[in-house]
């Protein structure tokens, strides 16, 4: 029974055909398990193989989605631990959790005072990896630009809105800048990334902090174009002369689109990178580990960068849960701040430095079932 | 022994179909009743103002939506009109000139097969075509050039909406009586005569059925239109300004829209996209009635 997948899979090295041949495999090992369950439940024994345990389910964050999704794929080789992670988008993820539909919740942003009055019962959260943003344009020559706070604000407030600007012209003597409308280009769907760009607006200039603030979706001012997704904005980006706009990190490294330097709170100008954006988590970090570390003051930090959270109880007795399948959770949450951050890097996500590492441990191990510390020895 | 059964299917039928348009009704009903409940919180913080204000912003819980209003219908109604003419020479040359033969099999295919395209694929062609083009004309002309807003939404919109009225439409054209045409003819009438005075007039009512039909579509089209309309919640000053429409910001930002009244506001924006689709349609319903009658 299971030789027929494995003969098919040599003949067809796709990644597609091996995450397909990968779920028939594990579809036909979990209908065995159900299969043996079910003759060992009638004998009386076997609460330990019960396949209810082995099955999580978690929502939430779309930005992490593809990290996640390969995360889960590699542990549930590992553990034939199957884990569904439906990318809903944050709020969806943190709805779910505080209605206890799901095992964890998925986050772009760290829950607020408000949010966790109301939860059921006491939510913890910890970072997963570190996802930066990129400040992207279409010039001519596509020249690396060198970009201050005060440059970055003034275009998005609309201050700034020539390229030959006199602030744009003084960091960047040899460019040609062309004598041009900015476009202003932002993402028009509710996201994560919008979060981590208006968070670091919202920090480096008091007028953006009053007039606009920060949120997955704010009241952009005038004038403003919005793309949906990061190609959306990618798009108006590559058609439009003179344009601007943010995206993922990832989404500009895979795609090769330009993006700048800019100028991090110690004075440095920093190209993003995986390593640059990692560093901007190395700073100190509270112990609920909500923190915004956009605009960090490590030295060579970029700035724009923030962590995505996962959610979940503290007290992981509730509804029918066993100590299973609460055990198979943390174990598998746990691997994912440890070994499973090797897939972060490959799939253009920044990796935990190890200060975030230490506080995702602190906070894994004081997660309780029944009162009683579930990772006593992980 | 057998007419009896034809007596109990025929009984059987009548009361599955009256089951099931009276299901289709009431699952309307349950629609709106939901959506009101939704946003029943958001109608309760927004007040009335919410329909004519003008700023969303989620941040400081602050929402009007008379921007996407402007957006929806402008785009509505200006892809309709882009349409119109295409429209109904397509018709035409299906429901008059050609209405049989190898061609025109080819030809109504190919207009059907406009209506499978996902919509998504439309606003990314969109964006890589028709955006810019209409840029280079903003160029021309001395103005912000981005390419993406009204103009090009309603562009690729229209393009959309051609499937939907032309095959109502060829099969109104197509029916015109016989008589009628050549009684016309034997008068001495030119084609374009017999179209312009017999065809036209004595079909108006399915004609402007096809065009509502493909308003309806507009309305809610939300794909292609956020793709190409720029997303900015302002009120457009020309058709060339971006805009947004009520059915993209509902695209856009209910994922991740946390806070209850910001969620809630979604959802009042989609019962009044609700009201209004529905308000257009009797309107429309109202005009079609006026002019068959004084035809």
């Amino acid at each position: 029974m299971g030789e027929l997948p494995i003969t098919f899979f040599k003949f067809n090295i796709n990644t597609q055909n091996r995450i397909y041949m990968k779920t028939t495999k594990s579809k036909i090992i979990a209908a065995l398990l159900v299969i043996s369950v079910g003759f060992t439940s009638c004998t009386g024994g076997g609460d330990k193989n019960n396949p209810e345990d082995r099955q999580l389910l978690g929502a939430g964050s779309t930005f992490v989605y593809p990290l996640y999704s390969k995360m889960f794929s590699e542990y549930g080789k590992l553990d034939s631990i199957q884990t569904n992670y439906q990318s809903i988008g944050s709020g969806g993820g943190i709805k779910q959790i505080m209605n206890k539909t799901v095992d964890f919740g998925a986050s772009d942003a760290y829950l607020s005072d408000d949010q966790l009055s109301k939860a059921p019962a006491t939510l913890v959260e910890f970072p997963t990896c570190v996802g930066a943003v990129v400040l992207s344009y279409n010039l001519p020559g596509n020249p690396t630009l060198k970009v201050t706070p005060d440059i970055i604000a003034g275009i998005y407030l609309r201050t700034i809105t020539k390229w030959n600007d006199d602030k744009i012209r003084a960091e960047n003597p040899d460019a040609q800048l062309p004598d041009e409308d900015i476009t202003v280009v932002h993402r028009s769907d509710g996201s994560g990334t919008s979060f981590i760009w208006t968070d670091y607006l919202s920090k480096i200039s008091s007028d953006w902090q009053s007039k606009v603030g920060k949120g997955t979706s704010v009241n952009w001012p005038d004038g403003e174009l919005g793309g949906k997704g990061n190609e959306g904005v990618a798009g108006v980006i590559k058609q439009t002369p003179g344009a601007v706009g943010y995206i993922e990190l990832a989404y500009a490294i895979e795609n090769n689109m330009p993006f700048a330097q800019v100028k991090n709170s110690a004075g440095n100008y920093i190209t993003p990178s995986l390593e640059s954006a990692s560093l901007c988590a190395n700073g100190d970090i509270p112990a609920d580990t909500r923190i915004s570390i956009t605009n960090s003051n490590v030295d060579q930090a970029y700035p724009i960068a923030s962590f995505t959270w996962i959610i979940l109880y503290k007290e992981q007795k509730y509804g029918d849960r066993s100590k299973d399948k609460v055990t198979n959770l943390l174990k598998e949450l746990w691997w994912m701040v440890h070994d499973g951050q090797q897939y972060a890097k490959p799939l253009t996500y920044a990796p935990l430095p190890p200060k975030a590492v230490a506080a995702d441990e602190a906070i894994l191990k004081s997660v309780t079932f029944d009162g009683q510390p579930v990772l006593q020895n992980p | 022994m057998k007419n009896r059964w034809l007596v109990l299917e025929n009984k059987i039928f009548v009361r599955w179909l009256s089951f099931v348009s009276i299901l289709t009704m009431i699952l309307l009903l349950i629609f709106f009743i939901t959506l009101t409940v939704s946003s029943w919180p958001a109608i309760k913080a927004n007040g009335i103002g919410f329909l004519w204000g003008k700023t969303w912003d989620p941040v400081a819980n602050h929402f009007g939506m008379l921007p996407f209003l402007a957006g929806t219908i402008i785009t509505s109604f200006l892809s309709l009109l882009i349409s119109i003419p295409f429209s109904i020479a397509a018709a035409l040359f299906l429901g008059e000139y050609f209405p049989k033969g190898a061609i025109t099999d080819i030809f109504r295919n190919a207009i059907e097969i406009l209506a499978a395209i996902p919509t998504v694929v439309y606003g990314f062609w969109g964006l890589y075509t028709i955006a810019p083009l209409v840029g280079k004309f903003e160029l021309k002309m001395h103005m912000p050039a981005p390419g993406v807003g009204i103009l090009t939404a309603s562009i690729v919109l229209s393009i959309m909406l051609i499937p939907y009225s032309v095959s109502l439409m060829r099969q109104v054209i197509s029916m015109t009586p016989t008589t009628l045409k050549e009684a016309a003819y034997a008068l001495g009438s030119t084609r374009s005569e017999v179209i312009t005075r017999i065809i036209l007039p004595s079909n108006i009512s399915g004609i402007s059925a096809g065009f509502l039909l493909s308003l309806g579509r507009a309305l809610g089209e939300t794909m292609a239109v956020t793709i190409l309309i720029g997303n900015s919640p302002e009120l457009p000053r020309n058709i060339f300004s971006p805009a947004y429409t009520m059915a993209s910001v509902i695209a856009n930002e209910f994922t991740e829209a946390i806070g209850d009244v910001y969620l809630s506001s979604l959802i009042e924006i989609g019962l009044m996209l609700f009201i209004i689709t529905t308000i257009i349609n009797l309107l429309g319903r109202l005009v079609i009635k006026k002019i068959s009658y004084s035809l």
